[in-house]
């Protein structure tokens, strides 16, 4: 027999749904970026840490007085890391009339939100969205599907590989090469990546194995250290991330397998200290960042994270935020303006006076051009690895940087552009 | 050769892992007939015990503290959450544990955060406890193994020479007969379900730092279990046994195959046209379909045999 | 042998409202409640006008379909699924390339009537994972159907080039010219085409109930053994309501695709099952009309609440947890409760006690969001903006004891008081059912 508390409940929840809604503050006349991430869910705490970076520099400009007189206002929203959930969300921001969003987790839904912007800028030019892309690295958003209002802070897949290859061509001693991915989209476009620029590199190097697991659902790694240990190879490139590499490079541990692994995310959230000692020396990152790439401007802003934020134990790691936000409002102030349109064709020729060198915005396909750095996961020594990943005791030791002009390729972009 | 035996050690010390985790459920299963979707959260509760105890008093004691709060736990679900559901149905009470694996998820996610936690292998067993070949074997996998063995024994004995146990067994395949026999068949399902969460629990103990202590271990073993449960067949712990061992089995030399419908024409002297819509189909190797083999092998097993392996009834 | 799924689904459904009332009027009435619906569908946009309102709106009519596709398995069949969402996507898929074969040219088919395409793809995949799948019940049928879900998820990755990967398949909408002003542009036009689908969809799995299929599977579900004395083949039976669900499903698929102009793999999911499986069992499988409050409410939950609360997950797990504890009939059997009061003319004797119950269940809820928004707040948002919330209006210090102790103050005299409560209620339902007794006694 029911009681009647559970319709009760449910009626008080709508109740105080209401009321949160009349708690949230009407603010006035600021410019609000919206923030497009997974706010709930397994994802969450990789959609707050980009959260805090845009409000750690978002806060910066609006203790200088703000853009135009304007502060910025960091508006939160939720797409549960899912490209249709994210399609209503933009439906949300633009009934509130923002016109500027950023997001950066998952290729999928910065299609999705591209996709969406097209269409909604394209049937209302008076209402446009601008969206800075922070993170997504599919190709396809600054090529094929590339769009005038979307700019891209991070490189892409290609332009990483391309660094990642250059790199490993000087490596003399490096004969095999395993390639090992998760078996979906990006995973499969790391892979042919990697093996058509090794062969144009290096055509002696041989791969001996290739290899894409499901995502996310291979629990013990040692059977494929057993493989890559048969196949006698001496690196292993893979795009894993998560615990697909952490799980990895703790197998290969355990089996004694002493190979170089290249990888993209080896210094994202969570993953350093799981893999902790087992990198030491063999785990290669390739990135447009990293905490130990020197500069005094680099340490006073690692510094000037870890004291804002001194218990989320995380680290500064997106420059493309910081750089984003920089091209933003100096592009405001440029076209004395808040209109995307405006703000957009400024951007376009923005450059930026970034931490790792030349950084400037590529004005065909809206890709931003900066170094990229290969490092070397190491024991923190205060000197050349001054800083460690999440207070692990290990960070990134430089082995070599890729300058802004060997990372730039050719684009298949061709966008409308509208009129100033 | 290497490769083989490195790779048939590693699917028993998998499949014996499997094995402690489908033990509990296929008791709790064969006996309620609940599936209890919450099985893979008291293993992932297992290990975050276990991390938590270890950051305070070490592994050793860990190994029993955590299972024994699982066990708690297990027993308050049973009591206050599924002997309440239990009239309506088992579709009630399967979803009342869907749901509790969502709320525990969502409370790890709150108390340990959304990363992993440094759950880590304790020193004394971080070396390699032999060569075979060039392939070092870890000596904490044979440390799992001792561990599952050991439990295997213990519920072999609890099971066959303890009163108790033979109440449980006769539950297994004649429920109805126990009620009538005039054994308090609740308080023997409360027992079991939390003697099962602890052995999930314990798991999760020696599984949590071989593998990933994080928020997401429980849904990526959970449907695996339950495999392996179907597969064994209800009602039976040596047809949960033997599925364990064989779908860890399958999923670690599965690796080994890079052969696919496009090696395989090859032989036959048949050649696909490379642009045809089929080809991505012939080029997956079953390399890359392992994880999905055992649930090709649990529905054509269902197909074949709904009994399962080595089951008694149906259903 | 009485397997333990289709004893529990029968017993779930066994209340069920048998119609007392005449032929002719229960036409009438019939009648009546489905133009209320069709005036519902039509108002709705007018009201709710926001661009996310409408796509919401359209949401929930898709869901709508999807849940009383799912309920034709769960609660007339018998059948529990965890990969209902498979027809729903591969409806999805096939519908969502149709839609880019019409955009380029080598298709001519009106868009109007895509859900076609994938009622077609979903009626496919339904006869042929039905034909596997059916030939069991209970729990190996439901094992069956969560292993198949499990195989066509993974293989969706593996696929690129029809399933578009992580990114999914994305299209157009508006392609082809306008007809009398429709291009489906804008979201209302969307949402109108989902409504009139919605609608056609209700009215045929609700006639379906009415066919001798429909009463045989319900015969299946209670009683497989009595159906094949009778001289029907349950296997049979469940086949084809399996391949007519998969069709239906194949039509909310095809839908959400030209709701969201993009279909990625996630949809086909085991999430998704589950989400379904979700809303059926909340609105109640004992009655046609369960699953639609059920499709309603969740979609709205989904979308609105993860608004207000980034805690929004855990309060889902808490509601559907205390749903399953006191109401499993779900809340159609809420409603269905009440009939007896209404019948004795005494609903109003509940007025008072429902009223103190609800205001101990709001202490209760207050208590309750206040515990767990403070904490949600210290966890993760504590170093963003400062360690204090605002909240009713009120603003706390989660660093502070005081707070603290308030929200457990809330939490245990609500519970006391929702104790207090209980026992005014119990009391008017005692002497409702001593009326209901009188009546019968008459």
């Amino acid at each position: 027999m029911p009681k009647p508390s559970n319709a009760i409940s449910s009626l008080g929840r709508l109740a105080v749904m209401a009321a949160l809604a009349i708690a949230v503050p009407a603010s006035a006349q600021t410019i609000k970026v919206a923030y497009l991430e997974g706010l709930s869910g397994p994802f969450a705490n990789v959609g707050e840490v980009g959260l805090r970076h845009l409000q750690f520099f978002a806060d910066r400009i609006n203790e200088k007085g703000g853009v135009l007189g304007q502060k910025l206002e960091v508006v939160p929203f939720d797409t549960k890391t899912s490209p249709q959930e994210a399609q209503l969300v933009f439906k949300q921001l633009v009934d509130q009339g923002i016109r500027y969003m950023m997001q950066g987790n998952g290729s999928a839904v910065a299609l999705a939100l591209s996709e969406a912007m097209g269409k909604h800028n394209a049937r209302n030019p008076d209402k446009t969205v601008l969206y800075m892309n922070y993170g997504a690295v599919d190709p396809a958003l600054t090529n094929d599907k590339c769009n005038f209002y979307h700019f891209r802070f991070d490189a892409d897949v290609d332009m990483k590989m391309q660094a990642m290859t250059n790199f490993m061509a000087t490596q003399k001693s490096m004969k095999k090469v395993y390639l090992i991915n998760q078996d979906y989209s990006f995973g499969q476009s790391v892979a042919k990546a990697a093996r058509a620029m090794l062969n144009a590199k290096r055509p002696d190097i041989q791969i001996v194995g290739d290899d894409l697991h499901p995502l996310g659902k291979v629990k013990d790694f040692a059977p494929y250290v057993a493989k890559i240990q048969a196949a006698g190879a001496d690196a292993v490139v893979t795009g894993n991330w998560g615990n697909d590499v952490a799980l990895l490079i703790k197998a290969a541990k355990d089996a004694g397998l002493k190979v170089d692994f290249y990888i993209y995310y080896a210094g994202g959230l969570g993953t350093p200290p799981v893999i902790g000692e087992a990198g030491v020396g063999h785990l290669k990152q390739v990135t447009v960042f990293h905490s130990n790439i020197g500069g005094s401007r680099t340490v006073e802003m690692v510094e000037a994270y870890r004291k804002r934020f001194p218990d989320s134990r995380d680290d500064f790691y997106w420059t493309s935020i910081m750089v984003a936000v920089d091209m933003l409002t100096r592009s405001m102030e440029q076209a004395k303006s808040t209109d995307p349109t405006k703000v957009a064709l400024a951007m376009e020729k923005m450059k930026s006076d970034s931490l790792s060198g030349e950084t400037y915005m590529r004005d065909d396909n809206h890709q931003l051009v900066q170094p990229i750095f290969v490092s070397t996961f190491s024991k923190a020594n205060g000197k050349d690895v001054k800083f460690d990943v999440e207070r692990t005791g290990f960070g990134f030791k430089t082995d070599a940087r890729i300058e802004s002009k060997d990372t730039v390729l050719p684009t298949t972009c061709k966008f409308q552009r509208p009129k100033g | 050769m290497e490769f083989f035996l490195v790779t048939l050690l590693n699917s028993l010390s998998y499949g014996l892992l499997l094995f402690m985790l489908s033990s509990g459920l296929t008791l709790i299963f064969s006996m309620m007939g609940v599936l209890n979707f919450a099985h893979a959260s008291f293993y992932m509760l297992g290990a975050y015990f276990a991390y938590q105890t270890s950051v305070y008093l070490g592994f050793w004691p860990a190994l029993v503290v955590a299972p024994a709060l699982v066990a708690v736990l297990g027993a308050l679900t049973e009591r206050y959450g599924l002997r309440t559901v239990h009239k309506y149905g088992h579709v009630a009470e399967l979803l009342f544990t869907f749901g509790l694996a969502y709320i525990i998820e969502e409370l790890v996610h709150l108390i340990w955060g959304r990363a992993p936690v440094p759950y880590r292998i304790p020193e004394i067993l971080d070396f390699s406890a032999f060569s075979v070949f060039s392939t070092k074997y870890p000596a904490y996998r044979v440390f799992m193994m001792l561990v599952s063995v050991g439990m295997l024994g213990g519920l072999f004995l609890l099971l066959t020479r303890t009163r108790i146990g033979l109440i449980i067994q006769a539950s297994l395949t004649h429920p109805d007969t126990v009620e009538a026999l005039g054994h308090n068949v609740p308080r023997v399902f409360m027992g079991v379900f939390a003697g099962g969460a602890a052995l999930a629990g314990l798991a999760g103990v020696i599984g949590g730092n071989a593998f990933v202590t994080e928020p997401g271990m429980a849904v990526s073993v959970g449907t695996i279990v339950f495999v392996v449960v179907v597969f064994g067949g209800m009602g039976s712990l040596a047809g949960a046994f033997v599925a364990s061992l064989i779908i860890g089995a399958v999923q670690t030399f599965s690796v080994a195959f890079d052969v696919s419908l496009l090696t395989l024409f090859a032989k036959l002297g048949f050649t696909p046209d490379p642009q045809s819509a089929w080809m991505e189909l012939w080029k997956v190797t079953i390399a890359q379909a392992a994880p999905v083999l055992p649930y090709v092998l649990m529905v054509a097993m269902l197909i074949v045999r709904p009994k399962g392996l080595m089951g008694t009834r149906e259903g | 042998m009485a397997d333990p799924v289709v004893e529990a689904v029968a017993r779930a459904v066994r209340n069920a409202p048998a119609s007392g009332a005449e032929p002719g009027l229960m036409h009438w009435r019939r009648a009546m409640v489905w133009a209320a619906v069709a005036a519902v569908l039509i108002a709705a946009p007018q009201v709710f006008n926001q661009g996310f309102a409408v796509s919401m709106l359209s949401q929930m009519g898709i869901a709508i379909i999807f849940a009383l596709s799912y309920n034709m398995l769960l609660g007339q069949t018998g059948m529990l699924s965890f990969g209902h969402a498979v027809y729903f996507g591969l409806g999805a898929f096939f519908a969502a390339h149709a839609l880019n074969a019409i955009g380029a040219g080598s298709l001519h088919w009106p868009v109007s009537l895509l859900p076609l395409v994938g009622a077609a793809a979903g009626l496919a995949f339904g006869l042929v994972f039905g034909y596997v799948t059916t030939k069991h019940s209970g729990t190996p049928f439901a094992m069956i159907s969560l292993g198949i879900a499990e195989m066509v998820a993974a293989c969706s990755l593996m696929f690129p080039s029809f399933f578009g990967g992580e990114g999914g398949i994305s299209t157009d909408r508006v392609v082809g010219d306008k007809v009398m002003g429709v291009d489906f542009g804008p979201g209302v036009q969307v949402y109108y085409l989902i409504a009139a689908w919605c609608f056609v969809c209700m009215i045929l799995m609700f006639a379906l109930t009415q066919t001798p299929l429909g009463r045989m599977a319900n015969a299946v579900r209670d009683n497989p053994e009595r159906v094949k004395f009778v001289g029907y083949n349950p296997t049979r039976i469940r086949f084809l309501m399996l391949a007519l669900a998969g069709m239906f499903a194949g039509i909310a698929g095809a839908l959400e695709v030209i709701n969201f102009e993009l279909i990625t793999a996630e949809r086909l999911g085991t999430a998704a099952s589950g989400t379904v499986l979700l809303m059926a069992f909340i609105g109640g499988v004992g009655h046609f009309y369960g699953p639609i409050i059920g499709a309603i409410l969740i979609t709205f939950l989904q979308s609105a609440l993860s608004n207000y609360t980034q805690a929004w997950l855990l309060y889902f797990g808490l509601f559907f947890l205390v749903m399953i504890l006191f109401a499993p009939g779900g809340i159609a059997s809420l409603v269905t409760l009440h009939k007896p009061a209404v019948q004795t003319r005494l609903l109003g004797r509940l007025a008072l006690p429902y009223a103190g119950a609800a205001v101990a269940g709001a202490v209760l809820l207050a208590g309750l969001i206040m515990a767990v928004e403070m904490f949600y707040h210290y966890e993760t948002k504590r170093e963003q903006v400062g360690a204090v919330m605002s909240l009713f209006g009120q603003q706390f210090d989660t660093t502070a004891t005081g707070p603290w102790l308030m929200a457990v103050a809330l939490l245990v005299v609500g519970g006391v008081l929702l104790r207090l409560a209980a026992r005014p209620i119990g009391a008017a339902w005692t002497e409702i059912a001593a009326a209901v007794n009188r009546g019968q006694g008459n």
